[in-house]
């Protein structure tokens, strides 16, 4: 990917210095290192424990502590009232919590991966997203669809496709793709105070990896707020927006680029939609080159719409884009 | 009456086909059934002077005392068993009589199944490969079926039959080169390890969802149906599968449809760790076949001669009458749900230690075999020795072989090659070919162009 980045800035303008790069990363006196597992994990605790309307529902999310071990403990703690094991049927159980959440309760509804979400999807968009606007305001959805989504490793194409373009086209839906154990914990934790349907897409090569987190995010009330991307690593040659596993892979090609001079500016979306456009052009008017980074394919995927926006949008803005993706494919 | 004239209508119109194919071999005709055009049942004529029920949507009879029908889980369905634990013959008129040959081959499959899996269970632990599923006790099932069934009918699985591709003749070498995804695969190194698929076996490639297979078997029996060729669909799924909503429109479709399929349903009491009393509540499986209108029977699915006699029926009536059938077949997951699972967290060893010793599909047709003075302590070493070198061999030169050429990144998208895709595959080249010292290029087949 580096290689890439290099032949794209090369078109145009020269190296600048490195002088004046603040520090991006402060850490907290009392920082501790999670895994993105566990920050799930305390996120839902806390607001199982917070909240008595919320409640779990899934595949194997009960005794047997998640399929990949996200609800690890919960059940024990909860009970079965709390965390409930669903027969198979994506369809029937998204029903269910929808429903759920029309009467009153605030569900977590759990796929396996977002791959089976498929099976499930009508309830999703039909029911869940619409219901809100087609009951003039009468009917609130307050649920959160959650799971692994996107690439694994060598689970094949039915197990590793990117659901973020295809929810986030919704109007309705709110999606939320965290990266780092701070954005998990965060945003699951808005997600589920959030009164309208949020579409939480998690990674499964993510839940293992450890990330520094500060006092204040270990806090019981430690909320991201949703719709706001956070700048990574500040920059002015390159702008790269990414989000999930692949803001990882831009700070590592931002750790090699700086030793050539060029230095990134890395933007972790954090939510899909709605997206924080502004903080995207506010980066462009200082770097004017654009490089979208995501793991979904490239047609009409989430960096197609940031390219559109840009393109679209404030007119003093020269930026040009380029997307990194999956393989197209046709 | 009317029913009479529309069913002269009916035959006048299944005439006409029969007319019509008469064209093709004559001896087509002879075996020529009618394709129906409307549905068997045909219902009463209306006549509200009867006090009967007239309602299109039920026949039946009124009932003038209130009482729910109960669903009968205490003691439910009976299973139809030929062998008892000790493989002895219950009932000997239900014995199918096989011969030595057969029954040796029913062994052999069914143990070379079992080696091969643990084989591959243990290199999926060393890293060797990213994933296996095992078929621990399910072996009867696999062999059973597969062997009541014509080389020529199609069948759709979920993941865990992988005995019936065995049965079929699928080479030991090819299994792993799909575990492997090695240049041999004929999958191309697209899937995760046992999705299986043969063109050539009529086994359709294993797909990951759930159950998406039960609504495509009864289209495809559908399909068979139409060219008339005495073929059958058998579906495999397991009783976790079966509370999906593809489940309902597949059995109550292929009950509309009318066609050729056998839905065999292996009911191994667990759905990774959720246990069949936690998918359900009612009477298994078999209960809901007749729910909608299928023929419907509970095996032992530890008794390959169940197994055998129940599909071998099911398969010729199905062809000979155009309807669905279904077959529950009990039996139990002895190992792990897959290489990502450890089913010690929600179940005991004792309970598992059951299975594997005193009520194993292997085992009880080894006491049938060695009841008969068919097979030897010592025919039972060498072969365990011969199939375990058989299969390591075929492991070896698995693992020494190379990866599919990168070429076929981008085959088989569409069916034919588009300009895009072209595109793309020109400039993987290109950079392959500049940055080349980045790739580990020996361990794939040759990347020609």
């Amino acid at each position: 990917m580096a290689a890439s980045l290099r032949c794209f800035l090369r078109s145009g303008k020269k190296a600048v210095s490195a002088l004046g790069q603040r520090e991006f990363h402060k850490s907290a006196p009392v920082a501790a290192q999670v895994t993105v597992r566990d920050a799930l994990n305390q996120a839902m605790d806390e607001e199982l424990e917070r909240d008595e309307r919320v409640f779990l529902m899934g595949e194997e999310v009960a005794q047997y502590d998640g399929a990949y071990k996200v609800s690890r403990g919960l059940w024990k703690k909860y009970g079965d009232k709390r965390i409930i094991d669903t027969p198979i049927s994506e369809m029937g159980f998204a029903g269910i919590a929808v429903g759920a959440a029309m009467a009153g309760l605030r569900p977590i509804c759990e796929f396996m991966t977002f791959n089976f979400s498929m099976q499930a999807i009508d309830q999703v968009i039909n029911s869940a997203a619409k219901t809100c606007y087609m009951s003039a305001g009468l009917q609130a959805v307050p649920i959160v669809f959650r799971g692994p989504n996107g690439a694994s490793a060598g689970v094949a194409a039915q197990h590793s496709q990117c659901f973020a373009a295809w929810y986030a086209h919704c109007p309705g839906l709110k999606v939320v793709s965290p990266w780092n154990s701070e954005d998990a914990k965060g945003l699951l934790k808005s997600a589920i105070r959030d009164d309208n349907p949020v579409v939480f897409l998690e990674n499964e090569l993510l839940y293992g990896v450890p990330f520094e987190m500060s006092e204040e995010a270990q806090s019981k009330d430690f909320t991201i707020p949703i719709g706001k991307a956070k700048v990574e690593r500040a920059g002015t040659h390159v702008t790269l927006v990414s989000h999930s596993r692949y803001v990882g892979y831009c700070l590592d090609a931002a750790a090699v680029l700086t030793k050539e001079g060029i230095e990134c500016e890395v933007i972790n979306l954090r939510t899909i939609r709605p997206m924080d456009v502004e903080s995207i052009e506010a980066s462009l008017m200082k770097t004017n080159h654009l490089v979208t980074v995501e793991g979904g394919w490239p047609q009409f995927g989430v960096g197609a719409e940031i390219c559109a926006r840009i393109m679209e949008g404030n007119d003093r803005l020269t930026a040009s884009g380029r997307r990194l993706s999956s393989r197209r494919g046709c | 009456m009317a029913a009479v004239s529309s069913m002269r209508k009916m035959y006048g119109l299944c005439f006409h086909a029969v007319r019509q194919t008469a064209g093709r071999k004559a001896s087509r005709l002879l075996q020529h059934r009618t394709f129906r055009v409307t549905a068997v049942h045909q219902q009463q004529p209306f006549d509200s002077s009867l006090e009967k029920p007239q309602f299109p949507g039920a026949s039946a009879e009124f009932v003038d005392h209130l009482e729910f029908i109960q669903p009968n889980v205490i003691s439910g369905i009976p299973i139809y068993r030929v062998m008892d634990r000790q493989g002895k013959i219950v009932n000997p008129s239900e014995d199918p009589q096989l011969s030595k040959e057969t029954v040796l081959n029913f062994y052999q499959k069914m143990t070379l199944l079992n080696t091969m899996d643990r084989i591959l269970y243990e290199s999926q632990r060393q890293g060797r490969i990213s994933f296996y599923m095992t078929n621990y006790g399910e072996e009867g099932t696999h062999v059973g079926s597969a062997a009541a069934l014509d080389p020529n009918d199609l069948v759709f699985g979920q993941y865990r039959e992988a005995g019936v591709l065995m049965y079929r003749g699928f080479p030991l070498d090819l299994f792993m080169a799909q575990c492997y995804a090695n240049a041999d695969d004929l999958g191309k190194g697209r899937q995760m390890p046992v999705h299986y698929g043969s063109r050539d076996l009529n086994f359709v490639t294993i797909s990951s969802p759930l159950a998406t297979q039960l609504p495509q078997a009864a289209g495809a029996a559908y399909a068979l149906k139409r060219e008339n060729e005495n073929r059958a669909v058998i579906c495999y799924f397991g009783e976790g599968a079966a509370s999906e909503g593809d489940a309902h429109a597949g059995l109550n479709f292929s009950a509309t449809l009318e066609c050729p399929l056998i839905f065999f349903c292996r009911n191994n009491g667990y759905a990774i760790s959720t246990p069949t009393n936690e998918q359900y509540r009612g009477d298994g499986i078999a209960a809901r076949g007749p729910g909608y209108g299928m023929l419907s029977i509970r095996v032992d699915g530890n008794d390959v001669f169940a197994v055998y006699n129940a599909t071998k029926e099911a398969r010729r009536r199905a062809v000979a009458e155009n309807q669905p059938f279904l077959i529950e077949a009990m039996t139990y997951r002895i190992g792990h749900h897959s290489t990502s699972d450890d089913s010690s967290a929600y179940r005991s060893v004792d309970e598992v230690n059951y299975w594997d010793k005193q009520d194993h599909p292997i085992s009880r047709l080894r006491h049938y075999m060695t009841a008969r003075g068919w097979w030897s302590e010592d025919d039972e070493r060498s072969w365990r020795k011969q199939s375990r070198k058989t299969v390591m061999e075929a492991f070896e030169r698995a693992e020494k072989r190379l990866k599919p050429n990168p070429e076929l990144l981008f085959t088989d998208v569409y069916q034919e090659m588009t300009p895009n895709l072209e595109k793309q595959r020109e400039s993987l080249w290109r950079h392959v070919q500049q940055y080349k010292e980045h790739y580990p290029l020996d361990l794939y087949d040759k990347y020609q162009h």
